[in-house]
C-alpha cells in the first residue's frame, strides 16, 4: 500500500464503517456504539499514519491521488493535503472518537442511525479538508450537511426542527452561489486564458489571479459568503447559538471543533490564493467584520443566561481571532490562525462537552440554576477550569499561542492599521469576563440549591473524554512547534505567493504554486 | 571560572524551578490521597527552602565573579517559533533576577512554613499547598524570563494564582465595603482581581505587538542593546510602549487607576495576602520597569508619569488608611501606598532606590500580613480593629514583631524601612523633583499614623473583643516566621546604608551593572548637598515620630475627639472610607452600561430583532409565496432531509447533464 492510497483509506474509512453498522442489528445498542467508535478510532490511527509519512519541508500538495471521474469536464476524483488540512485532519479524527464516547448514555433513540449520521458527517468533513478539485469539494461540503441537519433535527432539544431548518437554510443559501461561482470559474476562469473547463483547484490556482480584478471580486463574494456563514462571520452567526443550544452534545462538538473550520478553511484554501487581488481590496472589509464579532461575540456571551449559548456566542469571538489571523496575511498571523482553528476546536469543543455533562445530571443549561457546585463535583470543577483557562488564552496553554501569533501578526501587518489588533484585545479581556464570571456563578459559592447537593462527579468514561483534550491542550501550550512546524511550510508559500500574486504582477506568467504529483490508478 | 563550573551552574536555574513545579504536582494531584497536613506542608515548604538553597548558591557563585561577569542565560527550549517571531524558553540570571529569586523563595519559605499553622484543620490544605507552590513556580518564571513574553506567562499565571488564593474559600461571605451590597463572596473579589488585572495586561499585550512590529524581537537582551539606537529620546512610539507597560504594571502594582482589585484581594487567607498581595507578585509591576529601565529612559515623558502616579498612589493610598476598620484593609492600603513610592523612585530614575524598597517592603510587610494573621487567628476570625484591643499581653510574641514591623514601615531609623523610604525620597529631591518629595514626606506621616492608629487598637488599651474569646499566642510555626522577618526588617537596611551615613550601600554597587546603560542614558545631575541630605533625613523622621505620638495619644487617651472629628468631617470620611467612590464610578460608568447595552442594543437588538428578523422575514415570505411547500411542511424532519437530497442531487445531475450534452 502506498502512503498516497492512505488518505483515500481515512475518507473512505467512515463511510465503509457506516454501512457496516446498518448491517448490525437495531437492538444491540452497545456494539453499535462499540462499532462507532472502533471505527472513528481506526480512522484516528490512519491519519496518525498520514501525519507520519508527511514531510512538513516540502512545498505543495502531498499524498496526492487522482482519478478521472466526469471525463468530459475533466472533473476528477482529486485529493491531496499540505500542512494545513493535515492538522484539520487530525482534529476531526480526534474528535469525532471524542464525540462518540461522550455521548455514550446521552442518546438514546435510534441509536443505529445515530452512529451512522456521525461517521458520515466525519467522512464528508475528511473530504472537505482533503479535496483538490472544486467540484468534488462541492460534493462533500454539501454531503456533510445532511447528516448535521439530521444530528440537530433529530436527536436535538425542543426546538431542534426550528434550529435544524435554520441551520440549513443559512448554509444553503450560501452556497449556492459558491456552487455558481464554481461553475463559472471552471467554465469562463480558463476561458479568459484559452484552456478548457476544468475545475481542478491545482490548475485553477494558475488561473484564478490572472483574471481581471472585478471577475475576481464577484467570485470571491461568493465564495467568501458561503464561507462566512459558515464560520460563522459577524453578522452571519445568528444560526450558531440557535443551532448550538439546540444540538445533541456530540453534535455541539462536532459543529464547534470541526464544521465552523470549513469556513475559515474554505478562505485560506480558495479565497485568497484563487482571488489574490480580490483579497487584497476585501481585506480591510473583512477584517474589520472579524474585530466587530470578536468584540461583539465576547459582549453578548457575556450577558447569556444559559451556559451553552455562552460558549456559542464565544465562538463567534474566537472564529472572529482567526478570520483575523488569516486575512492579516502575516505568516505569524496566518500560523496563528491555523493553530488557533485547532485550539478552538479543543477548547471550545471541550467546554461542550463538560456541558454536556452538566446537563446529563441536571438536565438544565440555566447558569441560575448551580452554583456552589464546585463542592460536590471538584474534578469536573477542575476540568472546566483548566480548559476555561485554555479558552482565555492564559500563556502555557493553547489558545494563547494561537491568539498571540493573531495579534502580533496581524499588529504588524503590511495591509492592516495597527487598531485592529489592539481594538481585539478587548476581547482578550472579555474572555476572561464572560468565562469567570459564568464559571463563579457555575461552581463557587454557596451551593444552596437542593438539586445539586449530590451530584456526581466525574465518571471514569467522562475522564476518558476530557483528559486527552487537555493533554493536548498544555502539549500545544508548552510545545507549540510540534503543530506550528506542520503548517509552516504551506503559510510560507501562501503568503509569498499572496504577496506576489496580488500586487498587481498578475499579467507574467504564473506558475502554479503547489507542486503536484499525479497519481494515476 | 573553569567551563565545567560553568555548566553546572547553568543546570541551577532549571532546578529552581522544577522543585516548586514538584511541589504543585505532588499536591496537586496526590495531595487529597496522601491526606495528611503534615506531609502536604513538608512537600510544599520544603521544595521552596530547596529553591531558596539553590538561589543563595547562584548568589554565591555570582559574588565570586567580577561584577561585569554576573550574569548568565540558560535557554531550555524554542518555545513559539512562526515566520519572524522566535521565542525560547530562556531563562537570565543576573544581579537583578538573583535578588528577586531570593526574595521570592526566601519570604515565600518563610510563609509557607507559617500556613501550615494558619491553615490547620482546613479540608483542602492540600489544595492550599499546591496553589502556593504553583504561585512561586511562576513568579520565579516572570522574574528569571529572558524576554517579554516568558516574563508574560510568569505574569498571567501569578495573576491566576492570585485569584485561585483569593477565592480559596469561595463560598464564604466577603463584604465589599460600601459598593455592590448583597451576597457578595470572596469569588467575586477572586474575579475583580482577574480581570482588572487583564486590562492591564491588554496592555501588556499591546506593548509587545509595538515591540516586535519596531524591533522584530521580544528578548531582552538584544532589545535592549538596540534600542538606544533605534528609538529617539521621547519618540512617541517609545513613550507609547512604556506607558502601555506601564499600564500593565498599575495593574499587578495595583497603581492608580487600577488599585481597586487589592483592597478586595484581602478576602482570601491571611498568607496569601502576605505572600501575593504584598510581599512579592504586586512588586512584579516594579520589577518589570527596573527590568525595562532602558524604555523607560529613553521616554522621558513616561518617567513622569510613573513618578507622578507613584506618588499620587502613595499619598491617595495612606489617606484612604487612615479610616479603616479592617485590620487586611488597612494593611492593604498601606502596601498601595509602599507600592506607590516604589514607582515615584522608578519615576526619578532611582532604579536601585525603588528595588532596595521591593526588598525591605518585603520583609516587614509580609511580616505585618503575619501578625495580623496571628491576630485573627487567636480571635477566631476577627478581623475589625475596633473590635480589639489589649492584645499585648496576650500575644507578646506577636506584639514585639508587629512593633518592630511598624516602626519599620514608618521609617524609624536604624530600621529598614527608613533607610529604603529615604533613599526614594532623597533621589526625588537631589534629582529635582522637590514636589515629589513633599508629597513623599506627608505620605510618611500618614504611614506612621495609621499603622501606630492600627497598633494602639489591636494591642493597647482594653480589649473590646466579646469575652468567650480566648486570644492565644500562635503557634511555633507561626511565630518562627515572625521572628525571622523581624529580624530582616531590622538588619535589612543594611543593604542601603547611604554614603551620607558611613554606609556602603551594598545594593546600589550589586545592581550597577544592571542600570549602568540606563543611568547612562539618563545621565546623574544631583542637586543637593550633603547637609541638605542631612536636614532631609531629619526632617522626614520627625514627621514620621509625630504620626506615631499623635496616633497613640489619639486612639489611646482621646478617642472621644476621633469620633468628634469624623462626625464633624462626615463628607470626607466617607470620601475616604468608600476609597474615593473609584468603584462605585466604574461601575456605574463602565460595567453597568456595558451589560445593559450587550443585553438590550447587541443581544435582543441587533441579534435577536436586526438579524434574525430579517431571516425569519425571508423564510416567511419565501413560505407565503409557495403553496406547495405548505403541503409538504409535514413536520417530520426526515422529509425535509430527503427533499434536500433530492434537490442536490437534481441541481447537480442537471449541472453535469448540460455540460455532457
Amino acid at each position: 500500500m502506498t502512503v498516497e492510497s492512505l488518505l483515500i483509506l481515512l475518507i473512505f474509512l467512515p463511510l465503509t464503517g457506516a454501512l457496516a453498522v446498518m448491517a448490525i442489528g437495531r437492538s444491540s445498542v452497545r456494539a453499535i456504539k462499540g462499532a462507532g467508535i472502533a471505527v472513528s478510532l481506526a480512522a484516528f490511527a490512519v491519519s496518525l499514519a498520514l501525519a507520519s509519512g508527511f514531510n512538513p519541508d516540502l512545498e505543495g500538495f502531498q499524498m496526492v491521488s487522482r482519478y478521472p471521474w466526469v471525463d468530459t469536464l475533466s472533473i476528477s476524483f482529486h485529493v491531496g493535503i499540505d500542512g494545513m488540512s493535515l492538522l484539520l485532519i487530525l482534529l476531526t479524527t480526534f474528535m469525532t472518537p471524542i464525540a462518540l464516547l461522550a455521548s455514550w448514555n446521552s442518546i438514546e433513540k435510534r441509536v443505529k442511525e445515530y452512529v451512522v449520521m456521525m461517521l458520515l458527517l466525519e467522512a464528508g468533513i475528511l473530504g472537505v479538508f482533503a479535496a483538490l478539485d472544486l467540484f468534488l469539494f462541492y460534493i462533500f461540503w454539501e454531503a456533510m450537511l445532511i447528516p448535521m441537519y439530521f444530528i440537530i433535527g433529530i436527536w436535538g432539544g425542543s426546538n431542534r426542527v426550528y434550529a435544524a431548518v435554520k441551520f440549513f437554510l443559512y448554509t444553503m443559501s450560501g452556497s449556492l452561489l459558491m456552487l455558481v461561482a464554481i461553475i463559472w470559474l471552471g467554465y469562463q476562469g480558463p476561458l479568459q486564458v484559452g484552456q478548457g473547463f476544468t475545475t481542478d483547484l491545482v490548475k485553477l490556482y494558475g488561473v484564478g489571479p490572472l483574471l481581471p480584478a472585478h471577475l475576481q471580486l464577484w467570485m470571491f463574494l461568493a465564495f467568501t459568503l458561503s464561507f462566512a456563514i459558515k464560520v460563522p462571520l459577524f453578522p452571519f452567526h445568528t444560526w450558531l447559538p440557535d443551532a448550538h443550544v439546540e444540538a445533541p452534545t456530540s453534535g455541539s462538538v462536532m459543529l464547534a471543533a470541526v464544521l465552523l473550520k470549513m469556513g475559515t478553511y474554505g478562505f485560506l484554501r480558495f479565497c485568497i490564493p484563487l482571488f489574490p487581488s480580490a483579497t487584497l481590496a476585501c481585506i480591510p472589509w473583512l477584517s474589520a467584520l472579524a474585530v466587530i464579532g470578536i468584540v461583539y461575540g465576547a459582549l453578548v456571551s457575556m450577558v447569556q443566561t444559559d451556559i451553552k449559548k455562552l460558549v456559542a456566542y464565544s465562538s463567534v469571538s474566537h472564529l472572529g481571532f482567526v478570520v483575523l489571523g488569516i486575512f492579516a496575511m502575516t505568516e505569524e498571523s496566518v500560523q496563528g490562525g491555523i493553530l488557533q482553528m485547532v485550539n478552538h476546536g479543543l477548547s471550545t469543543g471541550a467546554l461542550f462537552l463538560l456541558v454536556g455533562m452538566l446537563y446529563d445530571r441536571r438536565h438544565t443549561r440555566e447558569i441560575s440554576e448551580f452554583g456552589g457546585i464546585a463542592k460536590v463535583m471538584p474534578v469536573i470543577a477542575a476540568f472546566f477550569m483548566i480548559i476555561s483557562l485554555s479558552s482565555i488564552g492564559l500563556p502555557g496553554l493553547n489558545g494563547f499561542v494561537g491568539e498571540f501569533l493573531i495579534l502580533i501578526g496581524a499588529y504588524s501587518s503590511p495591509h492592516l492599521s495597527g487598531w485592529f489588533a489592539v481594538v481585539s484585545s478587548t476581547g482578550v479581556i472579555l474572555a476572561a469576563v464572560y468565562l469567570l464570571w459564568m464559571y463563579q456563578r457555575v461552581f463557587f459559592g454557596e451551593n444552596l440549591n437542593p438539586k445539586n447537593s449530590a451530584l456526581k462527579d466525574l465518571s471514569p468514561r467522562e475522564a476518558a473524554v476530557l483528559v486527552p483534550v487537555v493533554l493536548f491542550i498544555v502539549w500545544i501550550g508548552v510545545f507549540p512547534g510540534t503543530f506550528l512546524k506542520l503548517s509552516g511550510r504551506s503559510t510560507q508559500d501562501l503568503v509569498n505567493t499572496f504577496r506576489r500574486t496580488s500586487s498587481g504582477m498578475t499579467t507574467q506568467a504564473v506558475t502554479p504554486p503547489a507542486q503536484v504529483i499525479s497519481h494515476a490508478p | 571560572m573553569n567551563e565545567q563550573a560553568k555548566a553546572v551552574l547553568s543546570l541551577y536555574p532549571a532546578l529552581i524551578l522544577i522543585f516548586p513545579l514538584l511541589g504543585f504536582l505532588l499536591n496537586g494531584l496526590a495531595g487529597k490521597k496522601i491526606a495528611s497536613e503534615k506531609i502536604s506542608g513538608i512537600i510544599g515548604s520544603g521544595v521552596i527552602g530547596i529553591s531558596f538553597l539553590l538561589s543563595a548558591f547562584i548568589l554565591s557563585e555570582l559574588l565570586a565573579r567580577p561584577p561585569e561577569e554576573r550574569s548568565f542565560t540558560v535557554t531550555l527550549f524554542n518555545w513559539i517559533a512562526a515566520g519572524g517571531l522566535s521565542v525560547d524558553a530562556a531563562y537570565h540570571i543576573d544581579q537583578l533576577s538573583v535578588l528577586m529569586m531570593l526574595i521570592v523563595t526566601g519570604v515565600g519559605f518563610l510563609i509557607h512554613v507559617y500556613s501550615i499553622g494558619y491553615m490547620r484543620g482546613d479540608p483542602a490544605f492540600w489544595r492550599f499547598f499546591s496553589y502556593l507552590n504553583l504561585f512561586i513556580f511562576m513568579m520565579l518564571n516572570l522574574v528569571m524570563a529572558d524576554n517579554f513574553l516568558l516574563m508574560f506567562l510568569g505574569w498571567e499565571w501569578v495573576g491566576l494564582c492570585s485569584y485561585l488564593l483569593i477565592g480559596f474559600w469561595h463560598a464564604r461571605k466577603f463584604d465589599t465595603g460600601g459598593y455592590a451590597p448583597g451576597a457578595a463572596t470572596t469569588s467575586d473579589a477572586a474575579k475583580k482581581a482577574f480581570v482588572v488585572n487583564r486590562i492591564g495586561d491588554a496592555g501588556f499585550l499591546i506593548a509587545m505587538f509595538m515591540i516586535f512590529a519596531a524591533t522584530g524581537t521580544l528578548n531582552f537582551e538584544t532589545l535592549f542593546t538596540q534600542a538606544p539606537a533605534r528609538f529617539a529620546l521621547n519618540e512617541p512610539l517609545i513613550v507609547g510602549i512604556t506607558l502601555l507597560l506601564f499600564l500593565g504594571a498599575t495593574g499587578k502594582s495595583a497603581q492608580i487607576p487600577l488599585y481597586i482589585w487589592l483592597p478586595d484581594a484581602m478576602a482570601g487567607p491571611t498568607p496569601v495576602s502576605a505572600l501575593i498581595h504584598a510581599a512579592t507578585m504586586v512588586t512584579a509591576g516594579v520589577y518589570m520597569v527596573a527590568r525595562c529601565s532602558v524604555l523607560f529612559v529613553l521616554a522621558p515623558a513616561t518617567m513622569e508619569t510613573v513618578a507622578i502616579v507613584g506618588i499620587a498612589t502613595a499619598f491617595f493610598a495612606a489617606t484612604m488608611g487612615l479610616v479603616q476598620t479592617d485590620i487586611k484593609k488597612i494593611l492593604a492600603y498601606s502596601t498601595i501606598s509602599q507600592l506607590g513610592y516604589m514607582f515615584a523612585g522608578l519615576g526619578v530614575g532611582a532604579f536601585t532606590a525603588g528595588l532596595f524598597h521591593v526588598t525591605t517592603h518585603a520583609f516587614f510587610k509580609a511580616l505585618l500580613f503575619l501578625g495580623a494573621g496571628a491576630v485573627i487567628h487567636a480571635l477566631h476570625d476577627e478581623q475589625d480593629v475596633t473590635k480589639m484591643g489589649g492584645l499585648k499581653k496576650f500575644m507578646p510574641g506577636t506584639y514585639r514583631t508587629q512593633f518592630i514591623a511598624a516602626l519599620a514601615i514608618a521609617g524609624v531609623p536604624p530600621l529598614s524601612g527608613f533607610f529604603s523610604k529615604d533613599e526614594i525620597l532623597w533621589k526625588a529631591f537631589s534629582g529635582g523633583s522637590a514636589v515629589i518629595w513633599v508629597v513623599g514626606w506627608l505620605t510618611a506621616g500618614l504611614t506612621a499614623f495609621y499603622m501606630f492608629r492600627m497598633m494602639t487598637l489591636v494591642f493597647e488599651g482594653e480589649p473590646r473583643f466579646a469575652h468567650d474569646r480566648h486570644p492565644h499566642e500562635a503557634p511555633a510555626t507561626m511565630l518562627v516566621p515572625l521572628v525571622i522577618l523581624a529580624f530582616l526588617s531590622v538588619a535589612g537596611g543594611f543593604l542601603g546604608i547611604p554614603q551620607a551615613l558611613g554606609g556602603g550601600n551594598i545594593l546600589e554597587l550589586w545592581l550597577e551593572p544592571v542600570f549602568e546603560r540606563s543611568l547612562g542614558i539618563l545621565g546623574s545631575a544631583t542637586h543637593g548637598s550633603l547637609s541638605t541630605e542631612y536636614l532631609l533625613m531629619a526632617l522626614s523622621v520627625a514627621v514620621g515620630l509625630a504620626g506615631i505620638f499623635l496616633a497613640r495619644t489619639l486612639y489611646l487617651s482621646r478617642r472621644e475627639l476621633v469620633e468628634r472629628m469624623a462626625g464633624r468631617f462626615a463628607a470626607t470620611h466617607g470620601l475616604l472610607f468608600h476609597k474615593y467612590y473609584v468603584d462605585e464610578t466604574f461601575d456605574a460608568v463602565i460595567v453597568n452600561p456595558l451589560k445593559a447595552g450587550s443585553r438590550g442594543l447587541l443581544w435582543k437588538g441587533i441579534d435577536a430583532r436586526i438579524i434574525d428578523g430579517a431571516v425569519n422575514g425571508c423564510a416567511r415570505l419565501l413560505n407565503s409565496l409557495s403553496t406547495s411547500a405548505r403541503k409538504a411542511q409535514t413536520g417530520n424532519v426526515s422529509n425535509y432531509g430527503l427533499a434536500v437530497l433530492i434537490g442536490i442531487s437534481l441541481l447537480l445531475g442537471f449541472i453535469i447533464a448540460r455540460w455532457n450534452g
